[in-house]
């Protein structure tokens, strides 16, 4: 079977491969997201290979398709979200999960699985009490989740559409183009109450109404993949893992809207991204599920990838249109249309992002009652989120809205890691907040973190422990949204680098007190002075920090102390005399000889000469932890400062 | 030029939006876009060399001057920076002699920071080569080089 030619061969292609991937008794699954690639995932898929080869086995997928059985075959996914603890394998159907996996330990897995029937225990995750998850189910990161963007990551081969057809892939599109006229697929989309997953949260399906409503033709169809913001990856993570998902979100949206033209715009720093979805739009017109007269019923769409080059603004509807039309993307001016009337080309475009998308099969499969029933009354779903920073378990995950910041901290991100505090939680990226502790009770909604000062955003969530400077951190997304700014409106443009200066000079120490007043005034002048949301939105990490850890900037101004030891200006390293064992590690290490002392005996460091970079503390032994870093700083004392020659 | 870039820019004849797309093949081709170049795309499209140049630095991606062979790239995404990018960057600048931003003299070493590459739950990342590395150690970047430039 190659083609689907009727809505109704959608069920009889699953059936066709579901029958042929079952004639397979074992698979080992490689996890191929980018941060298990980076862990030599790749050379462990390639041992599979061989060790599996090795026994006689042809691992050919096709021969599967040609009636043959066989013991076992390895294929790579998308990211299976635990990337801390990768490279990750899950042998099916049993389920196993293997962390942590080499190369060099396939041939024991391979062994243990098909001779042995059992489990190699030393790679299984390790609980807190413990006791050892033998599948996924048990791992608590996983437990407390709750996929349906992320359900195809890590469960199918991004690169076959066959597994997206057993999953009852393209079965949402043909019910539509089978059943549904496009006001009644848009009424699904609006009864489910789906909020764009980009950040805003505007109603998806009043959106495509718009979309439907508007008059002009052609229409297009934009799918925004382009992830700018710093600490954010669930968008590449989709789009490696499941592109189909997206490529059928929007060719449902295309028949909802009427429009036989899409584009998926990704960032340029994701190739895997876009070699896999070039690849799966190949595979899906192939298959008759994409381009010309889909399914046989004589509807057209087709799809094709722009790559981004590097703009952080873009991510905005209008400047990424422009983009794409080969233009600088700066944003359309207000007041002005919607993009649903004037977008691409000047003509009415529907645009979302690319999680927006991948809910839509789901929805139309499930029903929108289904997809209400999860999450909170103003925010259906689920909430998918890039877990990152000072916390055990980083990843990927899913988890309903509604949730509240601290089970996904704790119970799913296990906590701060070596015995640290929490300290602040950031989302949003650099439109968003930080929050501190005492809102750890929020629910994750779009309305109540927007209340709380930060924003849903896309998904990035960063947690920071008692070694992260808040003041350092609003500098940090300053100085992105500094360079980022496109420079058409003066209050942005300028207000972001008179911020950045002020927060330079109170990092530096050179803080005065009105510098708080001044930052508050600034802020509310370039949110209230800019087109876009880049603008808008540029002070909130200078306002969620001030209204947060106000303290925190008192002391660099005031007492010229980084509570947190970050700012280089404000800090000194010193060796301990008690505990310094003379051990002469951190003087070979030093990279502007600093350090002196002899072997066993106490060692001492230049104040002069010490530039703060940290390698001492670095290299100073755990068991001897002799390198204190200290602020305020220590006083230079005056006769090395003159050793500059007059 | 214009010979060179023929091949390069022939499939996109009579489509000016297609710019960026251009500037992407372009660049793979030479490594970065000389002035010559921005020029014989001006041509071949019909638009003011300004409009070219105009969209050229608006974005980051695109270089403007001949790089390194080995280009190693310092991730200052925010997981990266809350786990010690900053340090990782000063010992990067020390290690190579460069400052972010800079070509060293012999062609050898590029060096770069990069807003985020995505793979922040390995936080802090350098990516050398396009080259991986994960949970990086200011102490340990002369074995990270060493694994990954070119002989």
């Amino acid at each position: 079977m190659q083609k689907v030619n009727s809505p109704a061969d959608v069920a009889k292609m699953r059936d066709y491969c579901q029958a042929a991937f079952a004639r397979r008794k074992l698979r080992f699954l490689v996890c191929a997201g980018t941060g298990c690639i980076a862990g030599g995932s790749l050379e462990v898929y390639e041992e599979f290979k061989r060790v599996i080869s090795e026994r006689g086995i042809d691992i050919n997928v096709d021969l599967l398709f040609e009636g043959q059985e066989s013991e076992a075959g390895t294929v790579t996914s998308g990211c299976h979200g635990f990337c801390q603890m990768g490279p990750l394998v899950r042998v099916e159907p049993m389920g196993t999960f293997y962390t942590k996996v080499k190369a060099k330990d396939v041939e024991e897995i391979v062994t243990a699985t098909m001779d042995e029937n059992t489990v190699v225990e030393r790679l299984l995750y390790e609980k807190d009490d413990g006791s050892h998850a033998t599948t996924e189910l048990d791992v608590p990161f996983y437990n407390r989740q709750q996929r349906i963007v992320l359900g195809g990551c890590g469960t199918i081969d991004a690169e076959d559409i066959r597994e997206y057809f057993a999953v009852d892939g393209f079965k949402a599109l043909a019910t539509i183009l089978q059943d549904l006229s496009p006001e009644q697929v848009i009424e699904i989309v609006k009864d489910s109450g789906l909020r764009g997953r980009g950040g805003g949260g505007f109603p998806a399906g009043r959106k495509w109404e718009a979309g439907r409503n508007a008059k002009a033709t052609p229409k297009y169809v934009v799918c925004n993949g382009d992830e700018g913001d710093p600490g954010a990856f669930m968008d590449r993570s989709v789009l490696e893992a499941n592109p189909q998902s997206v490529i059928e979100g929007m060719t449902i949206a295309a028949y909802a809207i009427g429009a036989e033209f899409g584009v998926v715009y990704v960032r340029a720093e994701y190739p895997l991204a876009v070699v896999r979805l070039l690849k799966a739009i190949e595979q899906a017109k192939e298959y008759g599920v994409l381009g010309d007269n889909i399914m046989g019923t004589g509807f057209n769409f087709d799809i094709e990838v722009f790559q981004g080059a590097g703009a952080f603004v873009c991510g905005e509807s209008t400047a990424l249109t422009l983009s794409i039309e080969g233009k600088r993307g700066m944003p359309r001016v207000a007041p002005r249309p919607r993009t649903t009337e004037v977008g691409l080309y000047d003509k009415p475009t529907l645009l979302n992002n690319v999680k927006s998308f991948a809910y839509v099969p789901d929805i139309i499969r499930e029903g929108a009652e289904w997809f209400k029933g999860i999450g909170t009354e103003s925010s259906s779903g689920t909430a998918v989120f890039a877990l990152t920073g000072n916390i055990v378990n980083a990843g990927l995950i899913e988890v309903p809205m509604g949730i509240k910041l601290r089970e996904i901290i704790y119970d799913i991100g296990g906590g701060i890691p070596k015995g640290g505090t929490f300290k602040a939680v950031q989302t949003g990226g650099p439109s968003g907040g930080c929050l501190p502790e005492s809102l750890l009770d929020t629910p994750i909604d779009y309305d109540s973190l927007d209340e709380a000062g930060s924003i849903m955003g896309s998904g990035g969530m960063v947690v920071m422990d008692e070694r992260t400077c808040m003041v350092d951190v609003a500098r940090y997304f300053l100085n992105f949204t500094e360079e980022e700014s496109c420079g058409q409106c003066v209050p942005c443009r300028l207000g972001t680098k008179q911020l950045l200066e002020i927060l330079n000079d109170i990092c530096a120490g050179k803080g005065k007190k009105q510098d708080i007043d001044l930052l508050i005034e600034l802020s509310h002048s370039i949110h209230g002075g800019s087109v876009c949301g880049l603008g808008q939105t540029a002070a909130n990490p200078v306002l969620t920090t001030l209204r947060y850890f106000k303290d925190e900037y008192e002391a660099h101004i005031n007492d010229k102390c980084c509570p947190a030891r970050v700012c280089k200006d404000l800090i000194s390293f010193r060796i301990n005399e008690d505990k310094c064992k003379g051990c002469t590690l951190c003087a070979r290490a030093c990279p502007v000889s600093a350090i002196s002392g002899e072997k066993k005996e106490v060692h001492v460091i230049d104040q002069g000469l010490c530039i703060q970079c940290g390698v001492c503390m670095e290299k100073c032994p755990n068991k001897f932890s002799a390198v204190d870093c200290v602020s305020p700083k220590i006083p230079v004392p005056a006769k090395e400062k003159t050793e500059v020659p007059a | 030029m214009e010979e060179r870039l023929s091949a390069v820019l022939s499939p996109y004849e009579g489509r000016k939006d297609a710019l960026i797309p251009m500037l992407q093949k372009v660049q793979e081709e030479l490594g970065y876009l000389p002035e010559e170049a921005m020029m014989a795309i001006a041509k071949f499209t019909g638009t003011p060399e300004s409009h070219v140049y105009g969209v050229a630095t608006f974005y980051a991606q695109f270089y403007f001057s001949r790089r390194g062979r080995n280009q190693t790239k310092i991730c200052t995404g925010t997981a990266c920076h809350v786990k010690g990018a900053a340090r990782v960057k000063d010992a990067f600048e020390r290690e190579l002699g460069l400052a972010c931003g800079m070509t060293s003299e012999d062609y050898e070493h590029s060096l770069e920071t990069v807003a985020c590459v995505g793979s922040c739950a390995l936080a802090p990342v350098v990516v050398v080569n396009d080259h991986v590395h994960g949970q990086v150690e200011t102490g340990k970047i002369d074995k990270i080089l060493e694994q990954s430039i070119k002989d």
